[in-house]
């Protein structure tokens, strides 16, 4: 049960990181998802991520909706806020918490449900804005919770455990967010920690609204034959079209790369970007956008970075708010006070 | 019945008919307010389609000696603009009234009552003769005939114009046509009839002490006093101008005055849904966040409530009602989201409701809200209306304490956490029901998860029975707790009275003008606040009947009354209207009039 929390064992010798802490440190409760589920991957990977990057786990705020995948964020960071909301409308609190402060890293660990029926709109919405966050979609193409119906993030002749053939087309999170205007749209594979790793720290050292696309297998409801999000189905046709290598602020890069330059982040971080199939190009959305879909439809799986923008302006940039976080604005700096209600008086008379 | 005077020297209504989008709405505002700069107390009410242009509207200026706050139901000099309803506008008049109309078009036939006088004035010839651009032609009508009126009411032609010289300070040319278009309305109507008419006004020094603001404006204006800094909302009507107030104000007040920067963040939400969520992502963060709104709003945001009651996020809504059901008539006033937002969203939920009735109160309520939310961690929905939302009020000097420092209610500090050493979020420590809680980044040992699923002390997850009731009992334990901390009612007690009544919000100017001409004391109690408190059953059960004015159809407080305090049902009696212009006094009055003459006879 989630409320059961992970025993602390202190073992001696174990990696600290810049911060003395260990990999532990960023740990959550005890998972409750099935055995095997693409989901823990993630939390895995998550943490591994938060501490590679030494990341302080209190300055971090984690969202999520309802789903297998928003449960997750119990998992990691138990000294980080957490909130789990209502179905489909985390991209709302994550807005308005990002408004009041935005001191803080934002995960947002949605599912293919979440973002992609009930909460097609906010997550659109939360794209447009470039609200500064990670933002995770766990993609199983099912409903775990309810037992195993397509989600619409499932295939054209997929099929379900029970035999039903899905006959509705999909949406996908990647292709939605290259179209919205997504600035940092990437998918990765739960099975491949990897490429997940860089990428999730990459994204969250992203200026804006990165999305990572997560092909995170139901093994429960939808790892058998004749499924395209099994683990099988995923290890067969994934395709990296860009592989990411994160160089953290003031590291030598020692990584080889070709013909894509490292992208340096705000925080001084660079990402540095090998592109695995020359035929890829990840600077136009057009391309992007062809190329994902072309290969979608030989049954191909297009994973890595695929696309960044990381010129462009996030929420508070274009509020013009002020670079204190709004929570911390002293009271006297927002209360006009009695003389300039004497004024309105006059004005109003 | 007692009968108001016959004198209408200040006490008389005007009600101009028009067409949307005429600009007739701001040669209403001039005409009100320079009546109100004489000195005399102004009631305005806007009837508006919902519409951007070409369907009726109305306006009724009240001018009320006395400071009446609410419509009177009489009607005694229409100014008729609008060919489509002439005959409507022509009934509605009360006798020994007047209708003046454009007589550029002679309507004889539609106009033909005897116990009325017509004045017939060709404004649009007139306006078509001195302007050549057909859009001035349109709008000077509207000013021609606030000077006709000017003339026939013996309303200061100076004061007028000194506000026009004001308003189009930076627009010499547009002052100069309106300036125009006023004398056009003076020099014909005293040319051609007997002024002033037998109703009209006279200098009075009633309103020295006062301002003309709306509702939406004066709450804006709070929020921004209460230091709120997030607004979150999806346009809807009544609801928009109180952001568009928001806004203006923070531009004014909010900026930085070295970078330019803003102090505030106002989102435009996608959905209702996503204002809700946006508020209390902020308020969760620490952020002081409101959104506003009107029914089918509340009626989306009924999820994010409940979880909002659940989770204990604290958040200030406005809901300005208007005519529901449904889409119902947006442009309407009503009181009738009383139930819907005092149990909103499923399984058991409550929310502290306020009542402001006027925009004074909208002010003072505004930054109460703020703190009674931080308080009692919670939502708090303001519950204004279209009337009082929309419609310019005579408002007192509002006031402010600049030693006033916000509730942020229990929050604790990264050194309060660091010296407890150990934090549960939902754990009563104080045993009032409300638990501590910490802003995100604070601190690591001050963490906790917030969810809508079922949660014990800590913030975990639990199924555990006796952990989920817990947190239940507790909710109603800080329930019980709200009602000492919400605004009280107020209550006007008259001597012998065997009958009380009972109203809230926009309700009150007509209940309070009504009583006096009752023949019997009444004893008056205006609600200000939901969670009831025994105050409010106590008064109830003091009295042999209790009348309780509403504008909605189905008794909505009365059920709200009976379901939350002991009380008899059978001794409410609803006094109801609903059908979406604001109460009058006339109405209150011969209903509880002929309700107690009917209980006499008996």
């Amino acid at each position: 049960m989630s409320y059961l929390t992970k025993p602390k064992v202190k073992v001696s010798g174990i990696k600290k990181n810049k911060l003395g802490l260990t990999l532990r440190d960023y740990e959550g409760g005890m998972s409750t998802l099935c055995a095997g589920c693409g989901h823990d991957s993630v939390t895995a990977a998550l943490v591994r991520a938060f501490f590679e990057l030494n990341l302080p786990p209190e300055k971090a705020a984690k969202v999520s909706g309802i789903g297998c995948s928003s449960k997750t964020t119990a998992y990691f960071l138990s000294a980080s806020h957490g909130i789990n909301t209502v179905h489909g409308r985390m991209p709302a609190i994550a807005t308005g918490a990002n408004a009041a402060n935005e001191n803080l890293y934002f995960i947002g660990v949605s599912g293919d449900g979440d973002s992609l029926s009930i909460g097609l709109g906010q997550f659109a919405h939360a794209i447009r804005r470039n609200m500064n966050m990670l933002y995770i979609v766990e993609n199983n193409g099912v409903y775990g919770l309810t037992k195993g119906q397509f989600s619409a993030s499932a295939d054209m002749g997929s099929k379900a455990k029970n035999g039903t053939i899905n006959e509705q087309p999909p949406l996908d999170s990647v292709l939605l967010a290259l179209s919205l205007g997504g600035t940092f749209v990437a998918r990765g594979f739960s099975g491949d920690k990897d490429q997940l790793v860089p990428l999730i720290k990459a994204g969250l050292s992203h200026q804006g609204f990165a999305l990572i696309d997560v092909i995170s297998p139901c093994v429960t409801f939808n790892d058998h034959e004749g499924s395209t999000k099994s683990y099988a189905h995923t290890r067969e046709n994934f395709h990296e079209v860009v592989h990411t290598d994160f160089v953290p602020p003031a590291t030598e890069i020692t990584v080889e790369y070709e013909d894509v330059a490292p992208v340096t982040l705000h925080d001084g971080s660079r990402i540095v970007l090998r592109k695995t199939s020359p035929d890829y190009s990840m600077t136009t959305r057009n391309a992007a956008w062809s190329y994902i879909q072309d290969h979608h439809k030989k049954g191909e799986i297009i994973t890595g970075l695929l696309f960044l923008d990381d010129a462009a302006a996030d929420l508070h940039k274009h509020n013009n708010t002020v670079d204190q976080p709004l929570i911390s604005m002293p009271y006297d700096k927002l209360c006009p006070g009695a003389e300039a209600l004497n004024d309105l008086f006059e004005a109003l008379r | 019945m007692r009968k108001n005077s016959q004198n209408r020297i200040n006490d008389f209504v005007i009600k101009i008919a028009n067409v949307n989008g005429t600009g007739s709405a701001s040669a209403n505002t001039l005409l009100m307010k320079s009546i109100f700069q004489m000195g005399i107390p102004v009631v305005g009410k806007n009837f508006f389609p919902s519409n951007i242009q070409g369907l009726p509207t109305w306006y009724e200026i009240r001018v009320t000696k006395n400071g009446h706050t609410s419509r009177s139901g009489r009607v005694d000099i229409m100014v008729a603009m609008n060919a489509q309803t002439y005959k409507h506008d022509c009934a509605e008049v009360s006798p020994g009234g007047f209708l003046l109309y454009d007589s550029t078009w002679p309507r004889r036939d539609v106009l033909t009552r005897e116990d009325i006088t017509v004045l017939g004035i060709p404004f649009s010839q007139m306006c078509n003769e001195a302007f050549d651009d057909p859009r001035v032609r349109v709008l000077m009508k509207n000013i021609a005939y606030v000077g006709a009126l000017a003339t026939f009411l013996n309303i200061d032609c100076d004061v007028i114009r000194s506000r026009l010289k004001k308003i189009f300070a930076k627009k010499a040319n547009l002052l100069e046509a309106n300036l125009t278009a006023l004398d056009i309305g003076c020099d014909y109507a005293a040319k051609n009839f007997e002024c002033p008419l037998s109703i009209g006004v006279e200098t009075l020094n009633k309103t020295s002490e006062h301002m003309m603001i709306d509702g939406n404006t004066a709450a804006a204006l709070g929020c921004v006093y209460a230091g709120a800094t997030v607004a979150s909302w999806y346009p809807i009507t009544p609801s928009t101008s109180l952001i568009d107030a928001f806004n203006a104000f923070c531009e004014r007040y909010r900026k930085d005055p070295d970078t330019g920067q803003r102090r505030f963040c106002v989102i435009q939400a996608e959905e209702e849904l996503a204002a809700i969520g946006m508020v209390l992502g902020a308020s969760w963060a620490g952020a002081r966040a409101f959104t506003s709104t009107s029914g089918p709003g509340i009626s989306l945001m009924n999820e994010f409530l409940g979880f909002a009651y659940y989770a204990e996020i604290p958040a200030v809504v406005f809901n300005i009602q208007r005519a529901g059901p449904s889409t119902g008539l947006p442009t309407r006033t009503q009181q009738s989201d009383l139930i819907a937002c005092a149990y909103a969203s499923h399984g058991d939920t409550r929310h502290v409701l306020l009542f402001p009735s006027d925009p004074e109160e909208c002010f003072y309520f505004a930054v109460q809200a703020f703190d009674l939310a931080d308080r009692l961690q919670t939502p708090v929905i303001v519950m204004s209306d279209l009337d009082i939302g929309m419609n310019d009020w005579m408002c007192p000097r509002l006031t402010w304490d600049d030693t006033f420092k916000p509730d942020r209610g229990k929050v604790l500090s990264a050194e309060e956490i660091e010296r407890l050493g150990d934090f549960s979020r939902y754990e009563d420590k104080d045993g009032d029901g409300i638990c501590y809680r910490t802003y995100p980044g604070t601190h690591k040992r001050g963490a906790y998860f917030t969810r809508g699923s079922g949660h014990n002390q800590a913030g975990g997850y639990t199924e555990d029975p006796n952990e989920y009731q817990e947190v239940l009992d507790r909710l109603l334990r800080k329930w019980d707790h709200a009602g000492k901390l919400v605004p009280q009612p107020v209550v006007k007690r008259r001597k012998g009275a065997r009958v009380g009544v009972v109203a809230l919000g926009s309700s009150d100017g007509a209940v309070r003008e009504a009583l006096p001409l009752l023949d019997e004391p009444v004893d008056y109690m205006r609600l200000r606040a939901f969670p009831f408190n025994g105050k409010v059953k106590r008064f109830i059960e003091s009295h042999e009947r209790v009348f309780v004015v509403e504008q909605n159809r189905d008794a909505q407080l009365c059920t709200l009354l009976t379901a939350e305090l002991d009380v008899q049902k059978s001794k409410l009696i609803p006094v109801l209207h609903y059908n979406g212009f604001p109460i009058s006094s006339e109405h209150v009055a011969q209903f509880l009039y002929e309700a107690m003459r009917e209980e006499s006879v008996a």
